[in-house]
C-alpha cells in the first residue's frame, strides 16, 4: 500500500477542483483511502491522515471518524503525533462528544510530561475545552502547576485554572493558596494570566473580592511601573510598555475598586496619570484611556477624575478614529445618567455624529441624542432630530420617530410646537410611526381644544401633498371629520386660513376611499369621517350617496360600516345628531388600562383597549349587542366587554336563544317580577358595600337590582371623579341557598345613549348561605344624563343544573343618572 | 472572547478556534450568518459591530478578514490590538504573510494561535517569547527536518 499522501500534496489538489461536485469527489476518495489506512492501525502515519482530515473539515466536511485516532496520537510518544492529536481533539472532541472523556488520562499524563512543551500541549487543550468532570479530575494537576516556578508552565496553569472555575465554581477555593505570591512575578505572561485569574474569582464570589482589595496597592505599584519605566522592547507596542497588562490591571482594579472607598482612592492618583500620560496617537494608548475611563466611571472616584474621563470620552468623539468615536458614544452612553451634565457639554458633538456614515455610530448618536434631550435643549435638539429623522436609514425611522414623540410628549414648549413636530414626523416618516402612535396623536390632538382649527388645517394641506404614508392619512381623516366645520369656516388663528369648499374636502376623502395606497384600516377612517361631516356640513346628499355606494363594498368592514351609517340617515336620522357630535376630552390614562373609557360614538373601529385585547372579546361583544337588540335599541353602539366569560362560545349560544323568546318589538318586554327592596336602601347597602364606596355611598344611595330564587344583587354607587358622566356601580351577587352557585356569570346592556364598561368579576362562584358575595364593576357613561335603565342576565349553575335569568332594573336612584 | 474565525473575501474560512462547546451544526450556523454580516460592511465603516447578544470585532488584512466575538465586559480596543498581535506573529514566522501560507500551514497557525492565546485569553504579551516557544517546539518534532518550508507530514 503506498504512502498516502502528503498534507499539502492533498491541499494543492483540492483546491484544483474547479466545482464543489469535483471538490466533494476529491474529499469523498480521500476520506475513504483514509479510512482503511485507520482500520490498519497504521502508526506511521495516523499524523498525516488526521492533519489532512483536519483540513477537510475545516472546509465543511464530517470528520468524525477520526475522533479516536486523535485520542491514539495524544497517547502517542512522539510529539508530532501529540501536537497534531491535540489540535485534533480541540476541533473535534469537544465536552459533547461521547470520547472526551477518554482524554482524560492522557492529559493527566501529559501534565507530568517531563518536556515542558507537552505539558503545554495538555494545559492547552484543557484550557480551552474541557469539560467539567475533566476539569474535576484534573484541577489538583493544574493547581500544582501553577505553583510551579516555571513560568512557561505557570502562565498557561493560570488561564486553565480560570476555565476550570468557569467549568466548576466550587473549585474556585482550591486555586486560593497558589494566588498568594502571583504577583510578584517578574514575568509579564504570568502577571498578566494571573490578574485575569484573579478577575475571575473576582467577579465569581464577593468573598474573594473582599480578600483580594488588598492587593491594590500591589497592582498600583505594577501600573506605575510600566507606566514610568523606560523603553522595553520585548513589551514595547508603539511606545506604550505592554498595553496588554496595563488594561487587564485597569480592568481588576475596576472591580476591587466599585463601591469600596478606600480601594477608590487608593488607585486616585494611578489613574489620573494614566488618563492624562497616555500617548493618544494611536490605537494601543486609547485601548489603555478607555480602560481607565470605564474604571473611573465605575468606581468611587473624586468629581475631577469623573470629568476628567468624561472629556477624554469628548476627545474620543472629535477623534478621526471611527473606532473611537463609536467606543465613546458607548461609554457616554452608560454615563449620561450619572453624569448627565458633563456628557451634556459634548452634546453638539454628539449631534454632529449623527451624520456620520457608520450605521453603529449613528444609532449610538441617536439614543445618547434623545437621552440628552431636556426642557432647555429641546427645540435646538429637536430640530437636529428631526432632519436626522428625514435623512437616516429606514432601520432608524420607527425608533427615532418613537424617540420624538417621546421626548415631545415630555418637554414640549408649547401646544403648537407639539403638534407641529408631529405633522413633521408624519410627514416625513409617516409609514414608519408605530401603530400605536395613531390613536395617542389623536387623544393628544382632542385635548389640545385651541388647536383643533389649526392642526386640521395643516393636515388638510397634508393629505394634498401626499396620501401614502397611512398614520398621516389615519389622524388626518380622522381630524378632518371631527374638526370639518372648522376647517371649511376658516377659523384657523395660528396661521393665514385656507380657503376650502365642503366638495373640496370630501373629494378628498373619498379619493383616500378609493386610492390603491389606502390600507384597509385607513378606508375605514375616512369612512367614518365622510360619515360625521354629515353633521357638521350642509350638502349631505353626496354623503349618503357615498354612504350608500360603500353598502355593497367587498370589503366586509367597510360594507358593515357603510350600512349602519345607512340605516342612521334613514330609520334613525334623529339619532344621528347625537351620535356623531363632538368628541369629549379623552381621559389621559395608560394606553393598555382596562378601566379607561372606551368611547367609540359611532366608530365602530375601537381605539387603543381594544387592540390590546386576544380575539375572544369580540364574541362578547357581539353577544352584547344582541343583548341590547332585546331593549328595542338599535345596534350601533357595542358594549366593550374587558371581561372573557369562562364559555363565550356557549354563553353566545344562550343568547342567540333569546332572540327566539322574545320579539323585537321595540318595546323592551316587561321585566319577570323581580322583588326590589325599595326602603332600606342604606342598611342593605352598608351591609354589603366594600369599604372603599363608603364615601360614595353617602353621595348615592344603594339598590338591590335583582332578588330571585336565593340569587340577590345590589348595585352601589359612586362617581368617577374626573368624569361627572360616569357612574360607577359595584355590584354585589349573594346567594342565600344552601348549595353554591358555581359558573355565575352578570351580563349587562343599556340603551344606545349610554355606554357600558363592565370589568372583571371578583370570581364566578357565589357562595351559599351569604358566606360571601361576588362583586363586579360596571362603568356607565350618561353623557345626555337620561334615565339609567339596565338589562341584566344572570347565568350559573346550581346543584348541578344551570340557571338563567333575564331580568330589567329600573330603580335606580336619581342621583346615578342626574 | 468566545470565538476567532479567519476567512477570505470569498467566505472561505481559513481558520476557527472555538472557545465555547457548541455543536457542530450551531457552529456552522454561526459562521455562516456572521461571514455574511462582515463581508457585507462598508470600508469606512467602525470594526465594531453587535450581533447577537456578542460585540464583534472583526479588521480585515489584505485578502483575510479577522474576526473576533467577544463579550460585554471586554475591551473592543485591546481585542484589535490582540488580533493584530496575532498577524505579526504569523508575519514574523512565515516572513511577510499571506493568506497561502496559512492555507497549507493551517495547523501551524493554529500552534501559534494556541502559544498566544489560551480559553481566549493571552497568556504572554511577549511577542518573542511566542516566537521562541514555538521555534523550540518545532524543534522537537520528528522526523526533524528544517521545520521552515519543509513539510512534515
Amino acid at each position: 500500500m503506498p504512502a498516502p499522501i502528503r498534507l499539502r500534496e492533498l491541499i494543492r489538489t483540492i483546491r484544483t477542483a474547479r466545482t464543489q461536485a469535483e471538490e466533494r469527489e476529491m474529499i469523498q476518495k480521500e476520506c475513504a483511502a483514509i479510512r482503511s489506512s485507520f482500520r490498519e492501525e497504521d502508526n506511521t502515519y495516523r499524523c498525516r491522515n488526521v492533519a489532512k482530515l483536519l483540513y477537510m473539515h475545516m472546509l465543511g466536511y464530517p470528520a468524525h471518524f477520526g475522533q479516536l485516532e486523535c485520542l491514539k496520537l495524544i497517547a502517542s510518544q512522539k510529539f508530532t503525533d501529540k501536537r497534531i492529536g491535540y489540535l485534533g481533539a480541540m476541533l473535534l472532541l469537544d465536552e459533547r462528544q461521547d470520547v472526551h472523556l477518554l482524554m482524560t488520562n492522557c492529559i493527566k499524563n501529559d501534565l507530568n510530561h517531563s518536556t515542558q512543551y507537552v505539558q503545554g500541549l495538555a494545559l492547552c487543550t484543557l484550557g480551552c475545552m474541557g469539560s467539567s468532570e475533566m476539569c474535576r479530575d484534573l484541577a489538583g494537576e493544574v493547581e500544582k502547576l501553577l505553583k510551579t516556578s516555571n513560568s512557561y508552565l505557570r502562565k498557561k496553569a493560570a488561564l486553565c485554572a480560570v476555565h476550570v472555575i468557569r467549568k466548576v465554581p466550587e473549585l474556585m477555593e482550591m486555586f486560593l493558596p497558589a494566588t498568594k505570591n502571583l504577583l510578584s512575578e517578574k514575568n509579564h505572561g504570568v502577571l498578566h494570566t494571573s490578574v485575569v485569574l484573579l478577575t475571575e474569582m473576582c467577579e465569581r464570589s464577593p468573598d474573594m473580592l473582599a480578600h483580594f482589595r488588598k492587593l491594590v496597592p500591589q497592582l498600583v505599584r505594577i501600573l506605575k511601573n510600566l507606566i514610568m519605566s523606560g523603553y522595553s522592547p520585548e513589551h514595547d507596542v508603539s511606545g506604550i510598555s505592554d498595553p496588554f497588562l496595563q488594561v487587564r490591571i485597569l480592568r481588576l482594579l475596576r472591580i476591587l475598586g466599585k463601591s469600596d472607598d478606600d480601594s477608590s482612592e487608593a488607585m486616585n492618583d494611578i489613574l489620573a496619570q494614566v488618563a492624562t500620560n497616555t500617548e493618544t496617537s494611536k490605537n494601543v494608548g486609547n485601548a489603555i484611556l478607555y480602560e481607565t475611563v470605564l474604571t473611573i466611571m465605575d468606581i468611587k472616584s473624586e468629581s475631577g477624575l469623573r470629568v476628567l474621563a468624561i472629556n477624554i470620552l469628548g476627545r474620543f468623539l472629535l477623534n478621526n478614529d471611527k473606532n473611537i468615536r463609536y467606543v465613546a458614544l458607548t461609554s457616554l452612553l452608560k454615563t449620561v445618567q450619572t453624569d448627565h451634565n458633563a456628557v451634556q457639554r459634548h452634546r453638539s458633538t454628539i449631534v454632529d455624529c449623527l451624520k456620520d456614515l457608520d450605521v453603529s455610530i449613528k444609532r449610538r448618536a441617536m439614543e445618547l441624542s434623545f437621552a440628552l434631550v431636556n426642557g432647555n435643549n429641546i427645540r435646538g435638539m429637536m430640530k437636529e432630530l428631526l432632519y436626522f429623522l428625514d435623512s437616516c436609514d429606514p432601520e432608524f425611522k420607527a425608533d427615532c420617530a418613537s424617540g420624538v414623540f417621546l421626548a415631545a410628549e415630555k418637554y414640549a414648549p408649547s401646544k403648537r410646537w407639539h403638534i407641529d413636530t408631529i405633522m413633521r414626523v408624519l410627514t416625513t416618516a409617516g409609514s414608519y410611526v408605530r401603530d400605536d402612535s395613531v390613536p395617542n396623536l389623536i387623544q393628544l390632538i382632542t385635548n389640545s381644544v385651541e388647536m383643533h382649527a389649526y392642526t386640521v388645517q395643516r393636515l388638510y394641506k397634508a393629505l394634498l401633498d401626499d396620501i401614502s404614508q397611512q398614520p398621516l392619512v389615519q389622524v388626518a381623516s380622522w381630524c378632518i371629520g371631527e374638526y370639518g366645520d372648522l376647517l371649511v369656516s376658516g377659523q384657523c388663528e395660528e396661521e393665514e386660513p385656507i380657503q376650502v369648499t365642503e366638495d373640496e374636502v370630501l373629494d378628498v376623502l373619498e379619493g383616500l376611499l378609493v386610492s390603491n395606497l389606502s390600507a384597509a384600516v385607513t378606508r375605514g377612517y375616512s369612512l367614518t369621517a365622510i360619515m360625521k361631516l354629515s353633521t357638521r356640513f350642509s350638502g349631505v346628499n353626496r354623503i349618503k350617496k357615498v354612504v350608500s355606494i360603500y353598502g355593497s363594498s367587498i370589503d366586509v368592514e367597510l360594507q358593515q360600516r357603510a350600512v349602519e351609517y345607512n340605516a342612521l340617515f334613514k330609520k334613525y336620522d334623529h339619532m344621528r345628531p347625537a351620535l356623531l357630535e363632538r368628541m369629549p376630552i379623552m381621559e389621559k390614562s395608560a394606553s393598555n388600562g382596562p378601566t379607561e373609557i372606551v368611547q367609540t360614538n359611532g366608530e365602530t373601529e375601537p381605539s387603543v383597549v381594544d387592540s390590546k385585547h386576544p380575539p375572544p372579546v369580540s364574541q362578547p361583544a357581539n353577544q352584547a349587542n344582541d343583548l341590547l337588540d332585546l331593549l328595542g335599541g338599535n345596534d350601533v353602539v357595542p358594549v366593550i366587554q374587558t371581561t372573557v366569560p369562562t364559555k363565550p362560545a356557549s354563553a353566545g349560544g344562550e343568547l342567540l336563544d333569546l332572540l327566539g323568546d322574545l320579539s323585537l318589538s321595540g318595546v323592551p318586554t316587561p321585566a319577570p317580577s323581580v322583588a326590589t327592596s325599595q326602603p332600606s336602601f342604606l342598611l342593605d347597602g352598608l351591609s354589603s358595600q366594600p369599604l372603599f364606596n363608603d364615601i360614595a355611598a353617602a353621595a348615592i344611595p344603594p339598590m338591590t337590582a335583582y332578588n330571585k330564587n336565593g340569587l340577590k344583587i345590589d348595585f352601589t354607587f359612586e362617581r368617577a371623579n374626573p368624569n361627572p358622566n360616569v357612574a360607577v356601580i359595584t355590584i354585589h351577587a349573594s346567594n342565600s341557598t344552601e348549595a353554591d352557585m358555581t359558573d355565575f356569570v352578570f351580563q349587562a346592556a343599556v340603551p344606545k345613549t349610554f355606554q357600558l364598561q363592565l370589568l372583571s368579576p371578583s370570581s364566578n362562584v357565589v357562595p351559599a348561605l351569604n358566606q360571601g358575595t361576588v362583586t363586579q364593576v360596571i362603568r356607565v357613561l350618561n353623557p345626555q344624563k337620561q334615565q339609567l335603565r339596565m338589562r341584566i342576565k344572570l347565568t350559573y349553575t346550581l346543584k348541578g343544573s344551570p340557571v338563567q335569568d333575564l331580568a330589567e332594573v329600573n330603580n335606580f336612584p336619581p342621583q346615578s343618572w342626574q | 472572547m468566545q470565538f476567532m474565525l479567519l476567512f477570505s473575501r470569498q467566505g472561505k474560512l481559513r481558520l476557527q478556534k472555538w472557545y465555547v462547546p457548541l455543536s457542530d451544526k450551531e457552529k456552522k450556523k454561526i459562521t455562516r450568518e456572521l461571514v455574511q454580516t462582515v463581508l457585507a460592511r462598508k470600508p469606512k465603516m467602525c470594526s465594531f459591530l453587535e450581533w447577537r447578544d456578542l460585540k464583534v470585532v472583526y479588521k480585515r488584512y489584505a485578502s483575510l478578514y479577522f474576526c473576533c466575538a467577544i463579550e460585554h465586559q471586554d475591551n473592543e480596543l485591546i481585542t484589535l490590538e490582540i488580533i493584530h498581535r496575532y498577524v505579526e506573529l504569523l508575519d514574523k514566522y512565515f516572513g511577510s504573510v499571506c493568506e497561502l501560507d496559512i492555507i497549507f500551514n493551517f495547523e501551524k497557525a493554529y500552534f501559534i494561535l494556541d502559544e498566544f492565546l489560551l480559553g481566549g485569553e493571552p497568556q504572554e504579551t511577549s511577542k518573542k517569547t511566542v516566537l521562541k516557544a514555538i521555534e523550540q517546539a518545532d524543534l522537537l518534532q520528528e522526523p526533524r527536518h528544517e521545520y521552515f518550508n519543509v513539510p512534515v507530514y
